[in-house]
């Protein structure tokens, strides 16, 4: 350990341009991932919240079984079984795409929950406000439901997104080429282990710190008041 | 054979080879979640403590810990203490590192815990006369358990998730016993789905708890 | 004469308890109507059932000949769902208690969002009656505040406009001056008068008596799930018939 900063010197300026355009990897995964998720999630969160018991269900399942799950599992599952199942030609199915939808599926199931407690946290009276001015329940929810929800949901998103960002290092258990996945082959190919997963866990850091400091002042300026 | 067929004559033998790694998934929750119990109420009083030279580990610590993926910290445990002489088995280095990453988590809670509790009551207790260490032990603590038990059962739910990913370190739990039966059988499909069913028969009832904890805090509350 | 609002035989059940027993009340156009009564009366539930908030357990009403919030099937009649009534809501404004305001719009915003999204009016023309409507309560200097700058006299007011803009046939007002401080309760209680003046047709459901032998044409004592009492402000305030209201009244000048 006492000897890092010497493996350091030695070898940085190999490992880390390497190392931060796996980042861009990283990068790529967590926003596509996130928007996926966001999708699924405010989908799933208005079933829940809808009165058709059939969409209630539903909704419940899904959230039930991918957030009960694994992420390891949802992922090994969403790569490796429907090319088992379904012979044929699968080379377009690349490891980016089974890590973007497996981490969108769990994280839909997250994203569903926070949005719908979002959208119960307001008070009846807005939406009877806005049905006795004469909206339909779907113009309510869209113009001022949905609105204020969105603020306050906003540093629940924030939480589940820095968790996005880490969770993406489980890709590299299915062999998605992200930072995690390069450091392991880098790690092994100098034998410097210890060395470079630190840098790693380093890099890692400095790419959710950010967004936690953001997430907290959001936090703060919210229980302040607009 | 489709997926039904192939359930239907191996799932069995399928679900006894995978149960076999449920001693190991079961063993690396309890001891990492004791590990975390234990060593994140150190780090709570840490970082509640008065004394800035006592915070400032505390509050690294957890920045670090939960700023960095769990999979990562238990690699460095496992690949990398063995370059300063510690030659960890995987099963110790699992325990170690999800330990660790939970005990970030834990202490938080802990601290929310006792901080949603803490300045009223204690004043109240003062006023009646108790020492800070009565008044913590018989007024703040019981109240404090109570306010912390739903996110540590949440938690613990979340540790045992965790626990998927140490097959990358070589523990024999349920997901390297079904990689493993999956070099030998090829059947992906089913023997994964199997184990997911396996995990949320765990995971189901867990957040069931949770959620009656959780309704029965409010309804005290 | 044809009423504007015709109210038959409203009954309204929560589980076991009867909370409307039969009201049958008739408003004409134009007219002022203020309910009073002890909490617990049902004067709330009954206006909330006319623009069917609540659903009625059984009974009709009518605006203006028409009957809403159900329709008739073979069998009988069936409650509308919230998507059919919102035509229906159009023409009925409701002021509440807590104001209800939108937080994340300010207030030419709150007053403008419903003639906008359900009137179909374009951005321009709804701004120009929301600023017609906010001046007329006397707020055109604040117009762009958002709500939780607003004190709430000026919150209910903003309130008042939003219901304004729609230009609803019938006005209801669920207590609209319970949730002030005192000292901002003449504020409303002035825009209320103004409308009245001008010829609203309003149903007034409040505790200031005083107010409503003001502004009211006739005032109707409900206690218990139904109607004791009703008649011109100077027969039922100053001269009650039945024991009961006497006895309301009574109390309420004790305090």
């Amino acid at each position: 350990m006492l000897q890092l900063p010497s493996i350091y010197a030695e070898y940085i300026h190999r490992w880390l341009p390497e190392l931060l355009y796996y980042c861009l990897a990283t990068l790529a995964i967590t926003g596509v991932s996130f928007i996926l998720a966001v999708a699924i999630g405010l989908f799933f969160a208005l079933c829940r919240t809808s009165r058709y018991r059939l969409l209630q269900t539903i909704a419940i399942v899904y959230i039930e079984i991918a957030r009960g799950l694994p992420i390891v599992v949802i992922l090994y599952i969403v790569y490796f079984a429907p090319p088992q199942i379904w012979p044929g030609d699968w080379k377009w199915f690349t490891t980016f795409l089974g890590a973007v939808i497996g981490l969108g599926i769990h994280g839909g199931a997250i994203l569903a929950e926070v949005f719908r407690s979002g959208i119960e946290a307001l008070h009846k009276g807005q939406r009877e406000a806005a049905l006795t001015l004469g909206m339909t329940p779907a113009k309510a929810m869209m113009y001022i439901i949905l609105p204020q929800a969105m603020r306050i949901v906003l540093p629940p998103v924030g939480n589940y997104t820095i968790g996005l960002l880490k969770d993406t290092a489980l890709c590299s258990l299915i062999g998605a080429n992200e930072l995690m996945n390069d450091a392991k082959s880098i790690a092994f190919a100098d034998y410097q282990p210890m060395a470079v997963f630190v840098l790693v866990a380093a890099i890692y850091f400095a790419m959710s710190y950010p967004l936690s400091l953001g997430v907290r002042y959001m936090e703060a300026r919210m229980s302040v008041g607009r | 054979m489709s997926f039904l067929e192939v359930l239907n004559a191996k799932g069995w033998y399928f679900l006894g080879r995978l149960l076999e790694g449920l001693p190991w998934t079961v063993a690396s929750f309890v001891c990492s979640l004791a590990f975390a119990l234990v060593f994140g109420l150190f780090v709570a009083l840490l970082r509640l403590s008065p004394w800035r030279l006592l915070r400032i580990p505390a509050v690294t610590y957890i920045e670090f810990f939960r700023g960095t993926p769990a999979l990562v910290q238990v690699f460095v445990i496992y690949f990398g203490l063995p370059d300063i002489g510690f030659q960890p088995s995987p099963f110790q280095a699992a325990v170690v590192g999800l330990g660790l990453n939970g005990a970030a988590y834990l202490s938080e809670i802990y601290r929310a815990g006792i901080e949603a509790i803490h300045r009223g009551q204690m004043e109240a207790s003062l006023s009646l006369g108790m020492t800070p260490a009565r008044a913590m032990r018989y007024i703040i603590l019981p109240q404090a358990i109570r306010t912390m038990l739903p996110p540590m059962t949440n938690f613990a739910i979340v540790l045992l998730k965790d626990t998927a990913i140490i097959f990358a370190v070589g523990v024999s739990e349920l997901m390297s016993n079904a990689r493993e039966l999956v070099t030998e059988t090829l059947q992906s499909a089913v023997v994964y789905v199997m184990v997911g069913v396996i995990y949320l028969c765990m995971t189901i009832p867990m957040a069931r708890i949770a959620a009656r904890l959780e309704r029965s805090k409010q309804a005290w509350q | 004469m044809n009423p504007l609002l015709r109210i038959v035989d409203l009954h309204k059940r929560f589980v076991s308890l009867e909370v409307l027993s039969g009201i049958d009340l008739n408003v004409a156009r134009g007219e002022k109507v203020s309910i009073i009564g002890p909490s617990g009366s049902g004067k709330t539930t009954l206006l909330r059932c006319i623009n069917y908030l609540e659903k009625p357990s059984s009974g009709h009403i009518y605006i203006d000949g028409n009957l809403i919030g159900e329709k008739q099937t073979n069998g009988g009649y069936v409650h509308l769902s919230d998507r059919e009534l919102a035509k229906e809501r159009q023409e009925i404004g409701f002021v509440f208690q807590r104001f209800n305001l939108f937080p994340h719009l300010t207030a030419l915003g709150n007053v403008t969002i419903a003639p906008q999204k359900v009137l179909g009016l374009s951005k321009d023309e709804a701004e120009r009656r929301g600023r017609e409507m906010l001046e007329k309560v006397g707020l055109s200097h604040k117009i762009n505040e958002y709500p939780e700058r607003l004190s709430g006299g000026q919150q209910q007011r903003v309130a008042i406009a939003r219901v304004l803009a729609m230009q609803p046939k019938l006005m209801l007002f669920d207590e609209a001056t319970s949730a002030l401080d005192p000292e901002l309760i003449g504020e409303v209680l002035r825009v209320m008068r103004q409308l009245a003046e001008e010829g609203s047709t309003m149903v007034i459901v409040t505790h200031e008596i005083q107010f409503a032998g003001e502004v009211s044409d006739r005032v109707v004592f409900m206690d218990q799930g139904r109607i004791v009492e009703q008649g011109p402000p100077r027969d039922v305030l100053l001269n009650p018939r039945q024991p009961r209201t006497r006895e309301f009244l009574k109390h309420l000048q004790e305090r």
